[in-house]
């Protein structure tokens, strides 16, 4: 398991897509420490041969019939845009 | 030296289905902005995604059609990664337990001329999964618009193994793909509508060599014109670039089919790490050999296999079936108008010809047409039987397109049966000879073609209700008395 | 009179509804001046629509008197009428959503979730948005982006968490129940809290539909009420399987308030495991001491008590913190901005506008636990945490399924200490995370658990018990709760308000 200095905040943070703040960075860097010091005791366990767990209750093939329903209204849908134009969400021009 | 080319094709292609992959909201194509939503394809916070069962039915048939084993259990992944078009900002696809493994697609390359069958090949296959479509983004100034209409439509990802060795292979291979897709009724391939979505990843190596070239992924291959002409020039490109002593940059470029160039897209991109692990809001799919078998059932024959069946059944040769084959409805057709009149031939020629000819002309789908296989089948049969002649039938068949009238009613409203009294074509053809003496001279000493002197005063004579072929036989043997 | 109302079970209103002693208008009424009263000292409301809980309870009212002129003399529905208080992570149409976030304080919901559609199916009324750590992600809930709610038995103390609100409402009379949502422990820890009963349970009992996801393999909704026959009331009318929700299972609800009489009648001796290994260092003593005071009650009403092992349960924090993270990383990631919720204003580019509004919008502990998740799934570490944790998941189940083997349910603390101070492990993250130790393992079993009142600190501050059950088998896990609650008062005692 990775140690705790791994933690490779900035590079993490941008994949989170969050800015954080140097005071951020500082605390997040020694909280998270902390908690990756901890969660590794879970290297003492032996898991070989364990299946993992994805579903307490697994079943399978759990599906619905292809039925159209109907959806929101376009006003609904739009209700809590930040910023809309001609029935359409808008974003910052995104630069391809 | 001279350079290979080692292409794979990931081939994105949308089901047809009514509802979306995890939510129950219309799918479909052209409505008004954001009209096909509901709070799970917006991603509205305490939305859960429901299989849609349909859609596993249409990637179990195409796994069957292509050949592909079946995983008998799979599941469902998150790719993570932000996008505006991507409501919940994670992809529900499959990572490590695709659906479908293996198979191939059957291809013909392009024959020695258009009219000589091509070789056949078959392109394997890596995988086939399943996953949920983005919305649309558009740009205006200064802002980026989103349209989610699209977002969360079945999307079916199909991987080539890289053994496509040219731009016309990969062109080939996209054709035998949507036949196949629209054979099995999985999906349109519509391109222009998004149904069917290409990337290519293209490298180069010396002929010869077993090590793969680094690979540059282009992107935005949206026809099959611009899937060639793209492939052809990437391929031109890295050439060019090896030749002068340069270096394939690992990159995806973004191929423009209008000004034939392309452009790295690398320098905007962020590093990406998807963070794939399994989607905990959705449970594993198993299928078993009675669902597999229920799908088998419904599968239908394969392009390729009709074709040779079409071939050898009925004698078509490959000029007609090489028409008919990639389109299912078409060749349906064509095989009812055979049954009918019993001259798969003339049907076969009726339909690739003047048939698309005219839904061409008047942009009608098949669907549409007035003429059904049992007006084809009973213009075959008055041909045959000498009842109408072929211009005649021609003008039939045109008035039928557009009347949906039997071929003998237009007949008998045009007033266009064939003239079939011997004694008057015996007169016209005498009186031609009469009028023409220098042609019987040529003709008897041997100038075949002098004969054609007389069937034109013979044609006007009869108004053109003349079968051609009597009036050459009654020609000849009046010159041989 | 209308104080009395306020702090009355479901049981008894809906009595006292159906014989016409009080209307389900001058029932809301009550709550609702109740509510005014002490909020402003509590804080457990987020928001709350008079207008729409009065004609709420006017259409009840109608409801009941239309079924009266029918002439049915059945009693009426047990939740009709009853105003019940949802966590504000519950949507409701036409209700604001916030998670307790800054990043949806001005969302509203277009749609209800299928718990709420339930309750309403039910004659329930649907009252108010009741405050919570930030997208459930605490145990105290300081972490609400709005307000930190107070502790009705002390001010200065916190309510518990993540579902603070919820208990701290129902403790102090602001509703007559509420719903909660319980990830590791956030319904059954504040329940301890504030002497309250509160339940999770079995995962995929209850839909999840439209209940803001943190983690979505351990997230489950479940009451909070003054008794437990209450919150099997609520679990009836809120359990079952839903079409929306894939992970919600296919099994009939049983009656739970008719099947735990019947049981309780039945005269059944429990079998009830002692978990060693949930009474070591951490443990508060008074905690302990209740708590075994609780057991002896047990004991004495001809329970079977035996010692049995969770040997796995010193990981469970640790792999739940893993499991939990990094499902938030992802369930958290479409809060961006551009469909809803708030977005940054100074953004310049589409990429530039994720960074800021996601900076601006949400809290440091949501903050630290979605890097923290989206660390442990990056390339590379997936295997070494995440699926590692997935495998230690499945030995903790393991260890609850061997022990049922001997007993029908297990009996621990709620949480290792009673109420502490505000303020007190703000700064200490894992501090915090080790509140939850005795609750966590039932999410990542899945299994039911309920915590209810068993005792108060010589402070005067409530303590838990906690049971917890077989999967889906909540029935016996209510009955065997029950058995206690009935030989008891403690949940009776209201706090100094
Ligand atoms: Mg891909
Ligand atoms: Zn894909």
């Amino acid at each position: 398991m990775a140690k705790p200095e791994d933690l490779r905040l900035d590079h993490v943070a941008s994949l989170a897509r969050i800015a954080l703040t140097p005071d951020e960075k500082v605390r997040f860097a020694t909280q998270l420490g902390d908690v990756l010091a901890y969660v590794a005791q879970l290297n003492e366990v032996d898991v070989s041969g364990v299946e993992p767990t994805a579903h307490a209750f697994p079943v399978v093939n759990v599906w619905a019939q292809d039925i159209a329903e109907p959806g929101l209204s376009v006003e609904d849908a739009l209700r809590n845009a930040p910023e809309k134009r001609d029935n359409m969400f808008v974003v910052p021009k995104v630069v391809e | 030296m001279t350079y290979e080319a080692v292409i794979g094709l990931e081939v994105h292609v949308q089901l047809k289905t009514r509802s979306k992959m995890f939510t129950r909201v219309a799918a479909g194509y052209g409505h008004p902005e954001n009209t096909l939503t509901d709070p799970v394809v917006l991603a509205l916070p305490g939305t859960l995604p429901v299989m849609n069962k349909e859609a596993l039915d249409k990637i179990v048939r195409a796994g069957l059609l292509l050949g592909c084993e079946i995983a008998p259990e799979c599941k469902w992944d998150r790719k993570n990664y932000f996008y505006p078009d991507s409501p919940k900002n994670y992809q529900i696809s499959q990572y490590d337990q695709p659906l479908c493994r293996g198979g191939f697609v059957e291809i013909e390359l392009p024959g020695p001329a258009r009219n000589i069958m091509g070789e056949h090949r078959r392109i394997a296959l890596t995988r086939i999964h399943l996953e949920e479509d983005v919305g649309k983004l558009s740009h205006g100034e200064g802002a980026s618009l989103v349209d989610f209409n699209r977002a969360g439509t079945p999307l079916m990802e199909i991987v080539s193994e890289p053994v496509i060795h040219s731009a016309d292979e990969a062109f080939a291979y996209l054709t035998a793909l949507k036949a196949v897709m629209i054979y099995g009724g999985i999906s349109d391939c519509d391109m222009e509508k998004g149904q069917l979505r290409c990337d290519a990843n293209i490298s180069i190596r010396p002929a010869g060599d077993a090590a793969l070239g680094t690979k540059v992924e282009l992107k935005n291959l949206n026809s099959f014109s611009f899937v060639r002409d793209g492939i052809a020039h990437e391929v031109r490109r890295q050439v060019a670039v090896v030749g002068s002593g340069g270096k394939v940059v690992q990159e995806t470029r973004d191929y423009d089919g209008q000004t034939g160039e392309s452009k790295s897209l690398r320098s905007k991109e962020m590093a990406h790490d998807y963070r794939y692990f399994p989607d905990p809001d959705l449970m594993p799919v198993r299928v078993d050999e009675a669902w597999k078998e229920s799908i088998r059932t419904g599968c239908p024959e394969l392009p390729f296999d009709k074709q040779r069946r079409l071939q050898k059944e009925y004698g078509v040769p490959y000029t007609i079936t090489s028409v008919l084959v990639p389109d299912r409805a078409l060749s349906d057709f064509f095989e009812e108008a055979a049954r009918l009149c019993g001259r798969p031939q003339a049907a076969g020629n009726w339909i690739a010809n003047d048939l698309l000819r005219e839904l061409g002309a008047a942009k009608l789908e098949l669907a549409q047409s007035r003429v059904t296989p049992r007006h084809v089948a009973e213009l075959v049969v008055l041909v045959e039987t000498g009842a109408i002649l072929s211009n005649a039938a021609k003008e039939v068949f045109i008035d039928m397109f557009q009347t949906g009238d039997l071929p003998d009613a237009v007949v008998a409203r045009k007033g266009l049966r064939a003239e079939t009294n011997p004694d008057e074509l015996e007169r016209w053809c005498s009186d031609a000879i009469a009028a023409n003496p220098k042609s019987v001279a040529d003709f008897k000493s041997g100038k075949e073609s002098a004969i054609n002197a007389f069937k034109g005063p013979v044609m006007r004579a009869a108004k053109g209700k003349a079968d051609p072929k009597r009036v050459d036989e009654t020609l000849r043997r009046l010159l041989a008395g | 009179m209308s104080e009395e109302l306020c702090h009355s079970t479901i049981a008894d209103l809906s009595r006292l509804l159906d014989r016409g002693g009080v209307s389900a208008v001058e029932l809301m009424r009550a709550v609702i001046a109740r509510t005014k009263e002490v909020d402003g000292r509590v804080g457990a409301f987020n928001s709350f629509d008079e207008a729409d809980a009065l004609a709420q309870a006017a259409a009840s009212d109608e409801r009941r008197s239309r079924s009266r002129t029918a002439g049915s003399g059945a009693p009426g529905r047990p939740l009709e009428g009853i105003p019940i208080g949802l966590k504000d992570v519950i949507a409701v149409a036409g209700q604001p959503l916030t998670a307790s976030s800054r990043m949806l304080e001005h969302f509203v919901s277009p749609y209800d979730a299928t718990v709420t559609r339930k309750l309403r199916d039910a004659g329930a009324i649907c009252w108010g948005r009741l405050n919570l750590d930030e997208f459930a992600m605490g145990s105290s809930t300081e972490n609400s982006a709005f307000r930190t709610t107070s502790n009705p038995w002390d001010l200065e103390r916190v309510p518990g968490g993540s579902s603070g609100g919820s208990a701290a409402a129902v403790a102090a009379g602001e509703a007559i129940a509420a719903l909660g949502s319980d990830t590791g422990g956030s319904i059954r820890q504040p329940a301890a809290l504030c002497n309250v009963v509160g339940m999770k349970p079995t995962y995929g009992r209850v839909s999840r539909y439209g209940l803001i996801a943190f983690a979505s393999s351990l997230d489950q909704i479940g009451p909070f009420a003054r008794s437990v026959e209450d919150a099997a009331c609520l679990l009836s009318a809120i359990s079952g399987h839903d079409r929306r929700d894939s992970t919600s299972v296919d099994l009939g609800v049983p009656d739970y308030g008719a099947g735990m009489a019947a049981l309780a009648q039945s005269g059944r001796k429990w079998r009830l495991g002692i978990p060693k290994e949930y009474f070591g260092a951490g443990l508060d003593p008074e905690v302990g001491a209740a708590v075994q005071a609780a057991i002896d009650e047990y004991r004495r009403l001809g329970c079977e008590i035996r010692e049995v092992s969770l040997p796995h349960t010193k990981y469970a924090v640790g792999a739940y913190y893993i499991i939990a993270t990094a499902e938030c990383s992802s369930n958290l990631a479409r809060y961006d901005g551009v469909r809803y919720g708030h977005r940054s204003r100074d953004a310049t580019d589409a990429i530039d506008i994720y960074f800021k509004t996601r900076a601006e919008g949400f809290g440091p502990e949501v903050k630290r636990r979605i890097i923290l998740g989206t660390y442990v799934l990056s390339s590379g570490y997936y295997d070494a945490f995440y699926l590692r944790a997935q495998k230690v998941r499945t030995l903790i189940r393991r260890d609850f399924l061997e022990a049922y083997k001997d007993v029908d349910a297990i009996v621990t603390p709620t949480s290792p200490t009673p109420a502490f101070r505000k303020g007190e492990k703000a700064a200490n993250p894992l501090a915090m995370y080790l509140n939850d130790i005795y609750t966590i393992g039932v999410n990542l079993a899945g299994l039911p658990g309920i915590s209810i009142p068993c005792g108060f600190t010589r402070g005067g501050l409530p303590i838990g018990l906690q049971v917890i059950g077989q999967p889906f088998r909540e029935t016996e896990l209510l009955a065997v709760a029950a058995a206690y609650e009935k030989v008891t008062d403690w949940r009776m005692r209201r706090p100094p308000l």
